[in-house]
């Protein structure tokens, strides 16, 4: 192996998401001699992000005065809000709109639009984004700080071997690192073991995100109308809802979110969903309509007593590879934003990155974490306690002198033995996609077949000799796109692997109860290319 | 030698194409655009035939509105030497595609055209041999080899029942099939080269060609679902209805 | 009236099939049709021709620089004889997708490519986007249609016809810059599963390398090419190259079988387009059985021996 070829930046940003994009925007228009790339796995900006997305636009104001003459190409001013709890049998509840709901003066977005859109005004900026490219390792320097990331290598075959097309992964030297990788980064997560960065924090919590995109029959999308619903399908010890977000050109973006701190070892989150849209009240508008695009991404539910130290020696840990995502407020872009250019403020003034944590601490970004802080814990004990407290906790402005611990997903699950499922009153289905592989199809994930197998199980026995007695191999279960299955019986049993219908949402790295599912980056360009999601 | 290679702007090979509510095309807003994979294998090529020293020169083009310039830069990246953005503003039929680069032909002295065999959205393949045709010179389609020797270009050239070989003289037209290579990835560092590389603008006027085209486009429409099927109880049933449509 | 000339494609000794789909396709358009058969020797192609239901005239030009069906020679000749007709069609196989652009070009007009339909005299409907999308396109006025057939969107017109057979000279010599050299034919007992009119294929269900010797063997008694899914091949129970599907092999035979196969879409989207689709699978939900056109609910182990021993 040859040594590698090495390009060097000032700063080097992994991940083209919204808090990596504000940081080299933010970075460019303090010091713009600075030499600043973005590194993005996604074949393009916006391949690998989806959300909701509901924004609060005051960090775009800030950012880049003037945007609502050009915005993105997918923003809906919010109309209108409703809250649903929806019942077994049909039926349903308005509840009232909580004050973390009411989305007056927000946008509907595509984040990855967004993204695409962020990207440009970066590169306008001369900023240099990589797309198609993974940051596969962390370069470190001689005394042991970051000092930049490694490319990935291409063209290497399923065993390891260089294939024809065979490229070494470049060496992006930088003294200053900001690893955003959204959620459950797995550089983040290598980082925060290596440096410690969760020592006086409490475990990262977690929840699943899935989305589809629909082409509705005219008529039937009311352009800025945000709907939540809680309730049916999951049961009360499951959290989680939905989101309804009406879009233009007939389109509307629905999703649901389950906290992956379920203990149901036979739940399927994707089937939740599935069921979700069958509620008379969602299945009307989607009738008769088509999908457009389909999705899947963990969120960081943690908050505030779940940020780990934010600095390290050369590198900075922003947005939600921290975990800045409000729950309560189910936004997450505004705080991804508002955190990649406070990196960037310190890191002009500075140049170095000791002093952004305090500083991140002592930011709104964070105080609006802490605020909120005992709402999704407080879910831990069902939804009407949970419902209950989070009223309090509203009502008192988290103010009050508690909080309470956040619990690790992973640990959640009960042994099938030991638990049984509540009736969750879920209905025969027929609106598509009619299972997981169908999804998968929308959502256009494509990796070539002969490169190593990305999910990186650490001890293989376990799956067949534990973790099919203890938990039923739930992995078959959770992960939205069908990666994982069981194939034979008795000593034939195995795991069978389909990586390439991974969409890289980490849902198993998270909720694998022996913690031996490690995720890492596929070849660059790999994976989903989602649009308008 | 100078080799001139076509690359078109598409729709990514792995997007899910569908056809807009009112027919009036394809649905491609947000969508990744990406260029031509059959034209990356022509360029591929191409660069493999200088990189042997066969020749000395290799000109990516591309007819289009100012997008296009990102597949140019994808193309400069991959190692062409230069680019040339044939500006338009609206779509051109084939037969002015193949007008304007034998312009550029002319004015470069080109001595091998390289382009893919078809573009994964009109799905036409006409671009190569209407060059051909005009330029009165040999054309070599759906190569899967391609072997320069001199002033002569020996094709392989993937047909239904096999591999037809032909011998043609340079210059001459070749368009190439999947099987011929498969195109390198690009390096980071030749992605800020290529910025830096020469990117000429000229327009269809300047070109002396007029915009113009016999088809017209009319609505699009999806592919009709296939017909429900029946269900047969055993073998003997199956074996009946093959038998009854003639299919064995 | 319309005048339509098509262009015959063959191998010296038999008129190909596709010339015949390509005639069904002229048929539609309505008008009077010739067929042009050009090469070196070719009386016993001619007579074919003419012997095709719906035929007006055959009109030959026999030269030896004509033999193989060099784009550079063909086209001039065609050019020659183009002059009064009104539509130049020829079938979209490898002769045909290399000849008619050239002809196209030397006539100053835009090809339609792959006519699935044909919508009125100067109008037809045809695939974009490898299929997933249809388009209606028109020949404007004053302009000649040259165009391709899609042979999978037609079926051979039958016999019973007897044309005239008229020579032409050619007009040209051979163009020198252009040499053929020769041809190979894909050899194997097995016809090649990309361009195969049937095809034999296997899913996971037949759960060994061992077993899918059933798949190969079904197939070699009815003379079909063999493919597997994405999970036969992962599974290694056929090689990487007989992937049928999304990431594979997008084929279009006139009969499929789908044995032990469940029909995701990846899969389906590499058969959409096949003629008849048999399916015959265990599971009652599988989705194979939404797209197939004929079903059949049972244990690809008893029917595909069942299957062999109906052969006649």
């Amino acid at each position: 192996m040859s040594e590698r070829e090495i390009m060097e930046y000032d700063v080097i940003v992994v991940g083209a998401g919204p808090s990596g994009l504000s940081c080299a925007i933010r970075l460019k228009q303090k010091k713009p001699e600075l030499t600043v790339a973005v590194i993005e796995k996604g074949a393009e900006v916006g391949a690998h992000i989806l959300s909701g997305a509901v924004i609060e636009p005051e960090p775009l104001d800030e950012l880049l005065p003037g945007w609502k003459d050009t915005p993105p190409p997918v923003c809906i001013p919010v109309e209108r809000d409703e809250i649903w709890l929806l019942r077994p049998g049909g039926k349903r509840l308005r509840l009232p709109t909580p004050p973390q709901q009411k989305n007056h003066g927000n946008y509907i977005v595509s984040l990855g639009a967004m993204c695409a859109w962020l990207a440009e005004k970066a590169e306008a900026l001369e900023v240099d984004i990589f797309p198609g490219y993974a940051a596969a390792d962390i370069r470190y320097t001689a005394d042991g700080a970051v000092g930049g990331i490694i490319v990935g290598d291409m063209g290497v075959d399923r065993d390891g071997q260089p294939k024809d097309t065979y490229m070494q992964g470049i060496e992006i030297h930088a003294p200053l690192t900001l690893i955003s990788e959204g959620v459950r980064g797995h550089l983040a997560k290598r980082l925060i073991a290596r440096y410690d960065l969760a020592a006086d924090c409490d475990p990262q919590t977690y929840g699943i995100g899935m989305k589809e995109l629909w082409r509705v029959q005219p008529g039937k999308a009311q352009p800025g109308l945000v709907q939540h619903t809680a309730g049916w399908p999951l049961d009360s010890h499951i959290y989680g809802g939905s989101f309804i977000y009406h879009l233009d050109k007939d389109r509307i973006a629905i999703g649901f979110v389950c906290g992956l701190d379920y203990q149901d070892p036979e739940f399927k989150p994707f089937e939740a969903f599935q069921q979700m849209k069958h509620h008379p009240m969602v299945r009307e508008m989607l009738e008769g309509g088509e999908i457009l695009s389909s999705g899947a991404r963990a969120i960081s539910e943690g908050g505030y007593q779940s940020l780990p130290k934010c600095e390290m020696p050369g590198a900075l840990l922003i947005g939600d590879s921290a975990g800045t995502l409000n729950v309560p407020k189910i936004k997450g872009v505004h705080q991804a934003m508002k955190c990649g250019m406070l990196a960037a403020d310190h890191l002009a003034e500075t140049g170095a990155v000791e002093g952004f944590d305090a500083k991140l601490r002592d930011s709104e970004i964070v105080r609006e974490l802490h605020r909120v802080r005992n709402i999704r814990p407080a879910f831990y004990k069902g939804f009407w306690r949970g419902f209950i407290r989070a009223a309090i906790e509203t009502v008192t402005l988290g103010k009050l002198p508690v909080t309470t611990a956040v619990h690790a997903d992973d640990t959640a699950l009960k042994k099938v033995d030991e638990y049984s499922a509540p009736e969750r009153h879920w209905v025969e289905r027929d609106l598509p996609p009619r299972d997981r592989l169908a999804s998968v199809y929308f959502a256009t994930t494509e990796h070539d077949e002969d490169q190593p197998v990305h999910l990186q199980i650490i001890d293989p026995e376990v799956c067949t000799t534990r973790c099919v007695t203890e938990y039923n191999n739930p992995c078959t279960r959770f992960c939205p796109a069908q990666v994982y299955e069981m194939t034979g019986e008795g000593d034939q049993m195995a795991l069978q692997i389909n990586a390439a219908n991974c969409v890289h949402c980490k849902t198993c790295d998270i909720k694998d109860p022996y913690q031996v599912i490690n995720w890492v980056t596929p070849e660059g360009g790999c994976g989903p290319i989602y649009q308008n999601m | 030698m100078k080799i001139l290679v076509g690359i078109k702007r598409v729709v990514d090979y792995n997007v899910r194409v569908r056809v807009l509510p009112d027919g009036s095309g394809v649905d491609i807003d947000g969508v990744k655009m990406s260029v031509n994979p059959f034209d990356e294998i022509a360029l591929e090529e191409a660069l493999r035939i200088r990189e042997a020293g066969n020749a000395d020169e290799v000109i990516v083009v591309s007819a289009g509105g100012d997008e296009v310039q990102q597949q140019l830069r994808t193309g400069l990246a991959m190692g062409a030497d230069r680019a040339i953005q044939v500006k338009t503003g609206e779509p051109l039929q084939p037969l002015s595609v193949a007008r304007a680069f034998l312009k550029v032909v002319e004015r470069e002295g080109v001595e091998l055209v390289l382009l893919g065999k078809q573009a994964i959205d009109d799905d036409n393949s006409q671009t190569a041999q209407m060059m051909a045709a005009l330029w009165d010179r040999p054309q070599a389609t759906f190569a899967s080899e391609v072997k320069l020797d001199g002033g002569k270009a020996s094709v392989t050239r993937e047909v239904d029942v096999g591999l037809e070989t032909v011998e043609v003289d340079l210059p001459a037209v070749v368009s190439v099939d999947l099987r011929l290579n498969e195109p390198r990835f690009v390096k980071l560092p030749d992605i800020m080269k290529a910025k830096r590389k020469p990117l000429e603008t000229v327009s269809l006027e300047d070109l002396g060609v007029a915009v113009e085209g016999n088809l017209e486009i009319g609505s699009y429409e999806p592919p009709q679902p296939r017909e429900k099927g029946i269900m047969v109880e055993d073998a003997a049933q199956l074996m009946g209805e093959l038998k009854n449509r003639g299919l064995l | 009236m319309n005048t339509i000339l098509i262009i015959a494609e063959h191998d010296g000794r038999e008129l190909n099939a596709a010339t015949a789909k390509t005639l069904s396709c002229a048929g539609e358009i309505g008008g009077t049709i010739d067929i042009a058969v050009m090469g070196h020797g070719v009386a016993e192609v001619a007579a074919q021709a003419a012997a095709l239901d719906g035929v007006s005239r055959v009109v030959t030009v026999d030269a030896e620089h004509l033999a193989k069906p060099l784009a550079a020679n063909w086209a001039t000749e065609t050019v020659a004889l183009a002059g009064d007709y009104s539509h130049v069609i020829g079938p979209s196989t490898t002769f045909g997708r290399d000849l008619m652009p050239r002809i196209a070009a030397l006539l100053g007009a835009n090809q339609v490519s792959d006519i699935m339909a044909v919508s009125g005299p100067r109008t037809f409907k045809r695939p974009v986007y490898a299929g997933n999308a249809i388009v209606e396109v028109t020949v404007a006025e004053g302009s000649k249609v040259v165009a391709t057939a899609r042979t999978a969107s037609w079926k051979a017109t039958g016999g019973g016809g007897a044309a005239a057979i008229e020579s032409r000279p050619a007009v040209a010599g051979p163009a020198e810059h252009t040499r053929y050299v020769g041809l190979e034919i894909e050899g194997g007992e097995r016809p090649d599963l990309q361009s195969a009119a049937r095809v034999v294929a296997g899913g996971r269900a037949l759960a060994s390398e061992e077993q899918f010797a059933l798949i190969y063997d079904f197939a070699d008694k009815i003379g079909a090419g063999v493919g597997g899914t994405r999970a036969a091949v992962d599974a290694g129970y056929c090689p990487n190259d007989m992937q049928v599907g999304q990431t594979g092999k997008i084929i279009a035979p006139d009969l499929y079988f789908a044995f032990g196969i469940s029909g995701a879409i990846q899969h389906v989207t590499g058969i959409k387009d096949a003629g008849t689709i048999v399916a015959v699978n265990k599971d009652p939900e599988a989705p194979i059985f939404e797209v197939a056109d004929i079903g059949l609910v049972g244990d690809l182990f008893t029917v595909i021996p069942e299957l062999e021993s109906l052969l006649g």
